[in-house]
């Protein structure tokens, strides 16, 4: 069975990860209650004319997949594969305010042509003039590990050699109003706090895009290894050891063998106690949290990824990541768990190469 | 791919019927369900028509004794009727027995609530239980936890081909061993947002759509929802099930031509086409029936008859859109259809494509009008979907 070298990557986020070291400069997010990516200069990867009319989805998503194929040295992809949480808000409600605002008169088919999940990887498709497999996930937390699990599958199988994988989600004014009605963002009162220490309801909102190659060969440009993928739809509190254990034992691997723990904690004391759990587990882990860097988003494991991969190229956990004081020699195994609000569990395993 | 994917079970609900026998019987009986809208409130009404089903939320929710504090969209409702439905099918009675997956498809998810209370939020808290509905896997996680479903459940939205990508991904987790049942298909409901839409884009049809038909007029949108039941040959064999069709193959590819239009030469309908026959390891002659995406709009039928006309070089064997029955469901299109193509096998029938009178000028395609009875061994079915997305899935007899 073929492995999947993760070969590539890109990464827009909330921090400076576009043109900068690793992490080399971070500012903690804890501060604000909804958290914005910094936009790089588009010119040089999309013209000026589509900079305008792109959505900020859309365009992160483009900037970012470029990069991860620069890196890879790779000019065509076998297959694309995209994950969103909530798609391409701006279009969508731009489209469905200008239906409700003009009672579904004088509308222009723009934004709805851009509203659909699967834009982004469309678009790219239609850039590369790639005319290999196509999907898109929309599943909460796990869109992009379910895009990770479908491009591993892809090389196992021989369908394709080389995959494009990303995961994509933008922020909107509507949306962000409605998730604070709805309690799902943290109350600016309640801020700046803590997200390992969390004592009130409630996340970060963040946005960003991250995109990963995947291919069947070892390059020099190789990070790891993507090794396994598993997601659950749910688990009670006292079935997440199980969970990780189950996965452990179905790849070969024992506890110790993992060096280091990248957990979602996202500061919302009423689900944080999942990673608790697995934090508990792995006690004498070397442990590394993102969200405080990231926002919390339904992709912004891509995040998690990205760094976990740049922990296993630098040999190194950046000291703004730590969750414990706990030390390896070497980080040859890395496993990323993820959650949100109790549902959309994921593990995912990597492997130095 | 090295081995076929049974399908054990199904379930739908669509405009001309609430489950497979309604379906069945609407086909044979040349039933359509194309009518003007009653449920949904748009200042179109009288100037489109569409596939709905007549029946309300609340009616659903009852159907399926949800309490009268649910927070289902339409969406959700339809998906969970038709995925109950599957179930009782193929006799599941407990969906943890095994490791089981849920893989659903969906264009607006939760769009009916949205665009609902998207200015009424701001003043009705007691509308706040709508909130999360917006986002498209919540439909996904409300039908798996109606199911009782705890282990892996995610959710495809490639536009129009959705559904036929859900199949396409269960048996590609059953084939590599991950899972022992998948259910998969697709549900969406009429909304606005698609209604206003795909007006913008000027392709809908003020009267009865007709696939196919030189002087067709454009799309009816419809909704549905409907998923197939896939178990591993292990599952079929130790638990002595019923097989009532084979997933044999399946293809995706991207046009790769513009964001909503299809190509003129439909390359990516034809590239589709092609990795399914290879995968299930048949030629164009050995299908016996293609349930084609025939949406009526004057792009879709040209693309996709190019090429049908290519892969079948000019030896189109029986053909038909069930469109005209159903309207286009969207991201549930590829699932109800999944089903007549399984009905299509199991009753040795071809479905008519209604509403046909005058041939393409561009090309000599003429769908099948009338209900026909042959042997049937593979049916081919297409989808296909803005952002390029081209899909086809070989549905093949169970013996």
């Amino acid at each position: 069975m073929k492995k999947s070298f993760i070969n590539g990557v890109g990464c827009i986020s909330v921090q400076k990860t576009v043109d900068a070291a690793f992490l080399a400069e971070v500012e903690l997010t804890t501060k604000e209650s909804v958290v914005f990516a910094k936009q790089p200069s588009y010119v040089e990867v999309i013209s000026p004319s589509f900079i305008r009319r792109m959505a900020k989805g859309v365009k992160m998503g483009i900037f970012t997949s470029t990069q991860a194929l620069k890196e890879a040295n790779l000019a065509m992809p076998d297959a694309i594969i995209t994950g969103t949480g909530l798609g391409c808000l701006e279009d969508s409600e731009k489209f469905l305010k200008a239906i409700l605002d003009n009672n579904e008169q004088f509308l222009t088919p723009t934004s709805f042509i851009q509203s659909t999940h699967n834009t982004v990887a469309g678009q790219i498709a239609l850039g590369l003039q790639c005319k290999g497999y196509n999907f898109t996930y929309v599943n909460g937390a796990v869109s992009l590990e379910t895009a990770l699990l479908d491009a591993k599958l892809q090389i196992e199988t021989e369908e394709a050699h080389s995959v494009l994988v990303g995961g994509i989600d933008e922020t909107a004014q509507h949306n962000i109003d409605v998730q604070r009605m709805a309690g799902n963002i943290k109350k600016q009162e309640d801020l700046p706090c803590s997200i390992l220490e969390p004592t009130t309801k409630g996340m970060i909102l963040g946005e960003g895009a991250s995109f990963f190659v995947l291919e069947e060969q070892q390059k020099e440009s190789s990070y790891a290894t993507l090794d396994a993928i598993s997601i659950q739809n749910s688990l009670e509190l006292n079935e997440v050891e199980q969970y990780v254990k189950t996965f452990l034992n179905n790849n070969k691997i024992s506890l110790n063998d993992i060096d280091l723990v990248v957990l979602g904690n996202n500061g919302d004391v009423e689900f944080d106690v999942y990673f608790n759990q697995v934090s508990h587990f792995f006690n004498q882990t070397p442990q590394a949290y993102f969200k405080h860097l990231s926002g919390e988003f339904y992709t912004a494991s891509g995040f998690g990824l990205w760094m976990a991969l740049n922990i296993l190229k630098e040999q190194t956990v950046p000291a703004c990541v730590k969750m414990n004081s706990i030390e390896r020699e070497m980080y040859q195994t890395v496993l990323l768990y993820n959650q949100y609000r109790g549902k959309d569990h994921s593990l995912t395993l990597l492997k130095k190469c | 791919m090295n081995k076929r994917v049974a399908i054990t079970g199904m379930g739908i609900i669509s405009s001309i019927g609430n489950s497979v026998e309604e379906n069945f019987q609407s086909l044979i009986n040349g039933k359509t369900g194309i009518s003007t809208i009653e449920n949904l409130e748009t200042i179109h009404k009288e100037v489109i028509m569409v596939g709905e089903i007549k029946l309300t939320n609340q009616q659903l929710a009852k159907q399926l004794n949800l309490s009268e504090d649910n927070n289902f969209s339409r969406t959700t409702l339809l998906g969970a009727i038709a995925v109950r439905e599957a179930l009782e099918n193929a006799n599941v009675k407990d969906i943890n027995d095994c490791r089981s997956g849920f893989i659903s498809a969906t264009s607006v998810g939760g769009m009916d609530l949205n665009e609902k209370y998207f200015y009424e939020y701001y003043n009705d808290e007691s509308l706040h239980k709508y909130i999360n509905s917006h986002d498209a896997g919540d439909s996904s996680h409300q039908i798996a936890d109606y199911i009782g479903l705890k282990g892996m459940v995610t959710t495809v939205s490639t536009a129009c081909s959705s559904a036929a990508n859900a199949i396409m991904l269960g048996c590609r987790l059953i084939q590599s061993g991950q899972l022992d049942r998948v259910i998969v298909g697709g549900t969406d409901a009429l909304a606005k947002f698609t209604i206003n839409g795909f007006k913008t884009l000027m392709i809908l049809s003020d009267t009865y759509n007709t696939p196919f038909d030189n002087d067709r007029k454009g799309l009816n949108l419809g909704e549905a929802a409907a998923f197939l039941v896939l178990e591993s040959d292990e599952i079929v064999q130790k638990n002595n099930k019923k097989v009532l069709a084979y997933v044999s193959g399946f293809g995706n590819a991207n046009d790769a031509f513009h964001q909503t239009a299809s190509s003129e030469n439909g390359e990516g309908a034809f590239l589709a086409m092609q990795k399914a026959f290879k995968l299930a390891d048949l030629k164009p002659e050995d299908i016996n029936y293609i349930n084609a995406h025939g949406t009526a709009t004057p792009n879709n039928d040209l693309s996709e008859g190019r090429a049908i006309l290519r892969i079948f070089n000019n030896k189109v064997p029986d053909f038909s859109s069930t469109k005209a029955f159903t309207g286009h469901t969207l991201a549930a299109a590829a699932a109800i259809e999944a089903v007549y193509s399984v009905l299509a096998l199991q009753h040795n029938l071809v479905f008519p494509n209604m509403n046909f009178k005058k041939p393409m000028e561009e090309f000599n395609l003429i769908p099948q009008t009338i209900l026909k009875e042959k042997n049937i061994n593979h049916v081919l079915s297409n989808s296909f979907g803005f952002g390029g997305n081209c899909s086809t899935v070989i549905f093949s007899k169970s013996e």
